[in-house]
């Protein structure tokens, strides 16, 4: 228990300011009240891998190290769909996955966001259409923000969750972004 | 002894059928075999203690439908082929010698059409995405798919009895976590049955490949499965470069073998931090999440990317090291080491840890043989195969790398041999830096001709990594089978699971970390 201890404590506060400008403090604080004023709490977010190689799920998790500490922000990644505002979506959709995607993104209570990650969740990148994939995550529920990258940094992630927090305004319903 | 005949056989046979002759991967011998002889080879390899590596099927130039198996034993990699007439709608299955052989050829009915005498012909790879009369890999058309997305009723085996009950769960996961679905039969907390259900991730990856060319193939190879993006690309072009009859420089080699031990690291570090999570000390996965971090930028510093996916390329790697890129990360790899020493030892004096840890998801070493347990998995439960120490390809015959074994095969286990070989991994890192040899980083390499066979095989983090390369016209790629080691590890976990409860399934599942994408393809 000592070694932990002593372990924490010469690790530290490593968190580094995140990627929003010059006076993180204060836009710390303007993200933050922002969230609590849409949302009245912390953003909450629900990954799902519709397809994807797991290199965007490895960026993913890097968002809860503690130098990015996402969790700090005020946002935090739940279990269900059911307690998520936003849908942070990885992969070309597998034709597998395609219902799953489609009753997930149903079981998210309204307002709610989509944001698509990685180059195959942009475009279908490397893998493309074919008879196992739907390609892009936008080909089979409606997306706010692509972040592209293979995969793409976790600041690239972060930015991606910032801007359709900050720029999107969530609404109750959104027709379907056509091909 | 009767294993031995057949490598000799496939040595000395003169005949060879224009299919055998595979070039890549040290110590591969090919041999055109009968249906009788087929079974037969199993089953000496199986008695032989050789282990099935992966069976795929492909079809030639002429139209011919071939299934092949690759084995591997002591003596090297033997791949059979067995040509299957198109009148003979079965060919003989191998699952009574190697269990983990169902699922394979379960997708090769599912993909390409031939089905095994084996009883079980449960679709695997293939949902309700299309007909069960369209094979992607033969048929030329492309998109058949249904008006509407379905979902389709897969027969799992019930388990039936007072007080039984079922707990599906997936193919969305509670956590960040790829696509599956895994059925649990419990009674209270115990587990007596899990049934797994994979291919959700499945998205057409080896159609994907014949519609790239020979050398841009690696490209695709390096993302069918992120974590293991070196491991796969460097097979990939070892199979390329075999077929091409090309030399690479030593430094070309040696700058592999450093990025495929970053790899190893990175994916050590954090799955370490992950599994002492998921036995609720989150003190770990922030400690070691932080590690893990600091190699990456190490690597984004020096070798350009976090992630290696378009590191390793045809005829070498796609950037050089520099001597500053050289003294920062022996930096990096200096600062990590200690950490880790000092983080063990406080895993290790951690009792309640240590109660999670110690006799969970047990897979005994009989068990483990009798399975096919590969990889770090097989490392730790008595199964004493590595490809770099084994098969050695270059430089691990120069490097010599320790081959971390354990017994006991629970979780504990698992996580020290990956305690072990972040240390030797770290040794191999920095004996690589510093001797690393002048060159040059990559030759260009010529397009292999029109039915020329690959076999790459590398031992990535997981297991041993393998791809069947099979050369077209116009420098295309026929036919490319990348197999991963979580083809033999899945079925293990449904054995590793049986007797413990619910709540230490993620902690079982994460200590083998298993792959979806990699297997589903």
């Amino acid at each position: 228990m000592l070694k932990t201890l002593g372990k924490i404590c010469r690790t530290g506060i490593i968190t580094e300011p995140p990627p929003l400008g010059d006076d993180s403090l204060r836009i710390i604080d303007a993200l933050q009240s922002r969230i609590l004023e849409i949302l009245g709490r912390a953003l909450c977010i629900r990954a799902i891998d519709a397809g994807s190689c797991n290199g965007c799920e490895l960026e993913i998790h890097a968002l809860n190290n503690p130098l990015y500490n996402i969790e700090g922000l005020g946002i935090r990644f739940v279990a269900s769909p059911r307690h998520a505002d936003l849908l942070l979506v990885t992969g070309p959709v597998a034709k597998n996955m395609e219902v799953a995607l489609r009753r997930t993104y149903d079981a998210t209570p309204d307002p709610k966001l989509v944001v698509a990650i990685g180059d195959c969740g942009c475009t279908g990148g490397i893998f493309g259409e074919s008879y196992a994939s739907c390609g892009r995550v936008a080909n089979v529920i409606p997306v706010d923000v692509a972040v592209p990258g293979c995969p793409p940094s976790p600041r690239q992630i972060l930015t991606g969750i910032v801007t359709a927090i900050t720029e999107a305004v969530p609404q109750t319903s959104r027709l379907r972004q056509s091909g | 002894m009767a294993l031995q005949r057949w490598f000799q056989k496939a040595a000395q046979n003169p005949e060879f059928y224009a299919g055998s002759v595979f070039a890549g991967a040290p110590q591969v011998l090919g041999l055109t075999v009968s249906p009788d002889a087929w079974q037969q080879a199993a089953e000496h390899v199986a008695t032989g203690g050789g282990r099935l590596q992966a069976l795929w099927a492909s079809r030639d130039r002429d139209g011919h439908d071939i299934v092949r198996v690759a084995f591997i034993a002591e003596q090297g990699v033997l791949v059979l082929s067995l040509v299957v007439p198109a009148t003979e709608a079965d060919y003989p299955g191998i699952e009574q010698w190697f269990p983990s052989a169902s699922r394979m050829q379960r997708a090769v009915a599912d993909l390409s059409g031939l089905r095994s005498t084996d009883t079980d012909t449960r679709p695997w790879l293939r949902h309700a995405a299309w007909p069960q009369s369209f094979h992607p890999l033969i048929d030329a058309q492309t998109s058949p798919s249904p008006p509407a997305p379905v979902i389709d009723r897969y027969p799992f085996i019930p388990v039936e009895g007072d007080g039984v009950h079922e707990i599906p769960v997936g193919p969305v996961h509670a956590g960040i976590i790829e696509p599956g679905h895994f059925r649990f039969s419990v009674v209270g907390e115990k587990v007596l049955r899990l049934e797994e259900r994979l291919g959700y991730a499945h998205k057409g990856i080896e159609r994907r490949f014949t519609e790239f060319s020979l050398l841009s193939g690696h490209h695709l190879a390096a993302r069918v499965c992120g974590d293991s993006a070196v491991a796969f690309s460097w097979a990939y072009c070892q199979a390329l470069e075999g077929m091409a009859a090309a030399h690479l420089p030593n430094r070309a080699v040696w700058l592999r073998a450093l990025a495929l031990e970053m790899e190893r690291l990175a994916n050590h570090l954090g799955d370490l931090g992950a599994i002492a999570n998921d036995a609720g000390f989150a003190f770990g996965l922030t400690q070691f999440s932080r590690l893990k971090e600091q190699l990456l930028r190490a690597t984004e510093q020096t070798i350009g990317q976090r992630y290696l996916m378009d590191f390793v390329v045809p005829g070498g790697t796609r950037t050089d090291l520099s001597s500053a890129g050289v003294r920062l990360l022996i930096d990096a790899i200096e600062l990590i080491t200690p950490e880790v020493q000092a983080l063990r030892a406080i895993y290790d004096e951690h009792a309640g840890l240590r109660d999670r840890f110690v006799g969970a998801g047990v897979v005994s070493s009989t068990l483990a043989a009798q399975l096919g347990l590969t990889g770090l998995a097989g490392r730790a439960s008595g199964q004493a195969f590595d490809l770099r120490c084994d098969l050695p390809s270059d430089p691990y015959g120069d490097l010599v790398p320790k081959k971390i074994v354990r017994s006991e095969g629970d979780v504990a286990a698992r996580l020290a041999v990956r305690f072990d070989e972040v240390t030797e991994s770290t040794r191999l890192v920095q004996r690589i830096l510093r001797e690393l040899p002048t060159g040059s980083h990559q030759v260009t390499i010529s397009t292999p001709s029109e039915d020329a066979l690959g076999v790459g095989m590398i031992e990535g983090w997981r297991g041993p990594i393998f791809i069947a390369l099979e050369a077209g016209a116009d420098g295309m790629i026929r036919r490319c089978h990348p197999h991963d080691p979580s083809w033999q590890n899945w079925p293990v976990i449904e054995h590793a699971i049986i007797d413990n409860i619910v709540p230490d399934f993620p902690l079982i599942n994460k200590s083998f970390n298993l792959s979806y994408s990699g297997h589903d393809l």
